[in-house]
């Protein structure tokens, strides 16, 4: 998988009631819905000016918070192809495992990417290309590639369970 | 080389004899919960494309984050999950009249010592207080355990967290766990497992040991976890008829890290906006004004909170520029603040007593903020809109702290009125 995007640059600890305000957790269903607020509380811009498979870089601890699923589908509905942070908090790095979203664990790459700069980054090969030159970082376990490569963990136990 | 608490739960619940740190595992947890999220999940098990849950007795349901219900979409969402709890032959279903989640779950017994309990709320982890391996996951994941009775866990590293010291007056559990993620940070334990001990823990009732467990989420752990004993049995006791065996780390299993503390000199701790670890000593933002005091939430909603605010209030009105809405975290509470007179003595100095629910601390209804207001709240979290404003401003507290805070309108240092 080939990621080529537009860098969208936070800092640490974007928590995910600024990713997907609480007040819509149980009044917005819709995946496309969601999207539309992604970031909202954080960066007005970004939903106005997002475009597919541009790809989120940020610090330390990202998606902290809520388990609140929505915080990993409305990023992904708004287009983002990759997020590379720092490091993730747990429930919304397996969420975005679950969700089909591409979630990298590069401390090396955030300190070197600019916001706005295109990167691209080979999934696959663990590679990470910028301005500054070339990241590597470790590819993620089988199991959960595993759940990825089936696109999610709905369509991975539909797999699992032998549903067509 | 011993072993933690939680390599001895992972290797029980995964059928396993030995893993180690890291390991990924296929465990079955014993418990799962989902509250009103519960309708969204039923969306996504009936994608799976399975007509009946696996073990509808391992699942639970309480409705608590916005009840009764504010709007006709969460009425919908309610009876999505009321149809299918029947459709599915769930029992362990609690409707609008019993409490928060992380309250209900241990008064009906289903977090007992040595038990997998996983749940789709971030503060899943309360439930360590009761030495339950208890952790947060997401939505795809319980609908998928409900399909298939299992998922993946991974082996965590367990950092061990001594508290001694004697605990000074004015101050309580809330002020030390926010202490502690002010000092180790917001990821301060990240993907780890937390093990609280110490003679404060011992000394702690369980109510406090629940308020503990449940921020350690605020410092990204995975679990939290205070060893079982006398008092949390006896907690139990009553509650459950089911048989449990106790897991315990050895005496010689290998920490990541141990951090000691001792807290004899500490005073009250306030989080100050926008995040749960930016902490600071009560004298430090002492006088700020405030506009809405709220006690309550899985955080600190027990009796034992209320029971502290009200002896803080009794006999004395609070501000006229504030307003102190009082959640009790469940029924149960509700049932024994009425019956302790404690809601009286709130109603006295202007409290307004709310039912059993999250209220606003998640922003859905029943007391969100307006732009430019301040709240002090006893929950667990401050993010920026997390109360539904996001130019509005929550700063946390202990239920001690909110009380007298809401006297004076200000953020005040409780032993002012202590005697
Ligand atoms: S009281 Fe607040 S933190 Fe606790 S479960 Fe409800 S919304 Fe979550």
């Amino acid at each position: 998988m080939i990621i080529k995007g537009k860098v969208w640059k936070y800092g640490d600890n974007v928590n995910t009631d600024v990713i997907f305000p609480g007040k819509y957790t149980y009044t917005i269903t819709e995946p496309e819905e969601m999207a539309k607020h992604a970031l909202e509380d954080l960066d007005s811009n970004f939903t106005k000016e997002v475009k597919k498979g541009d790809v989120i870089v940020a610090g330390r601890n990202f998606g902290c918070g809520s388990s609140r699923e929505q915080a990993a589908t409305c990023l992904k509905y708004a287009g983002v192809g990759a997020i590379v942070a720092k490091s993730f908090a747990r429930i919304f790095f397996r969420n975005s495992i679950n969700q089909g979203l591409l979630v990298i664990q590069c401390k090396e790459a955030v300190e070197n990417i600019s916001s706005d700069e295109i990167i691209t980054i080979d999934f696959e090969k663990g590679k990470l290309s910028c301005k500054k030159g070339i990241f590597n970082f470790p590819p993620l376990s089988e199991s959960v590639l595993g759940i990825l490569n089936d696109g999610g963990l709905i369509p991975h136990t539909r797999r699992i369970l032998g549903i067509k | 080389m011993g072993k933690t608490f939680a390599e001895k739960i992972l290797a029980l619940k995964s059928g396993k004899e030995s893993i180690s740190i890291g390991e990924i595992v296929t465990v079955s947890p014993d418990a799962v919960m989902s509250h009103d999220n519960a309708a969204a999940i039923s969306k996504k098990f009936k994608q799976i494309g399975v007509n009946k849950v696996i073990h509808p007795e391992r699942i639970v349901i309480p409705l608590d984050h916005c009840v009764p219900a504010a709007t006709e979409k969460y009425a919908l969402n309610h009876k999505v999950i009321r149809e299918f709890v029947q459709e599915q032959g769930i029992k362990n279903f609690y409707d609008i009249n019993t409490g928060v989640c992380h309250q209900v779950l241990p008064e009906k017994g289903h977090t007992l010592p040595g038990t997998l309990v996983l749940g789709s709320d971030s503060h899943t982890t309360t439930y360590g207080a009761f030495g339950a391996f208890a952790a947060g996951i997401g939505r795809s994941e319980v609908a998928s355990i409900w399909a298939t009775g299992k998922i993946w866990l991974k082996v965590p590293e367990t950092i061990k967290i001594n508290i001694e010291g004697e605990i000074p007056k004015g101050v309580y559990p809330k002020d030390i766990i926010l202490y502690i993620i002010g000092d180790l940070g917001a990821d301060g334990a990240l993907y780890k497992a937390v093990e609280f001990s110490g003679k404060v823990v011992r000394d702690m009732s369980v109510g406090g040991r629940m308020t503990l467990c449940n921020m350690a989420a605020e410092m990204g752990a995975k679990i939290g976890y205070v060893e079982p004993d006398e008092k949390s049995i006896q907690w139990l006791a009553s509650r459950t008829e089911k048989e449990y065996k106790i897991v315990k780390s050895d005496a010689d299993a290998e920490f990541e890290r141990i951090i000691d503390y001792d807290i004899s000199g500490l005073e009250p701790q306030i989080a100050c906006p926008h995040t749960v670890d930016n902490v600071k000593p009560v004298s430090d933002v002492m006088g700020t004004k405030i506009n809405q005091a709220l006690i309550g939430t899985c955080t600190n909603g027990r009796i034992e909170d209320l029971k502290i605010a009200s002896d803080i209030l009794q006999g004395k009105k609070i501000s006229r520029n504030v307003r102190l809405l009082v959640f009790p975290a469940s029924m149960e509470v509700f049932a024994e603040a009425m019956e302790k007179g404690i809601f009286q003595e709130l109603v006295k100095s202007g409290a307004v007593i709310m039912n059993p629910g999250c209220g606003p601390c998640l922003g859905a209804h029943e007391g969100v903020l307006a732009p430019g207001e301040v709240c002090l709240s006893t929950a667990n979290r401050n993010f920026k809109g997390r109360m539904g404003c996001k130019e509005a401003k929550v700063y946390l507290a202990s239920p001690a702290t909110v009380a007298a805070s809401s006297l004076y309108g200000e953020i005040t240092d409780v032993r002012r009125c202590l005697k």
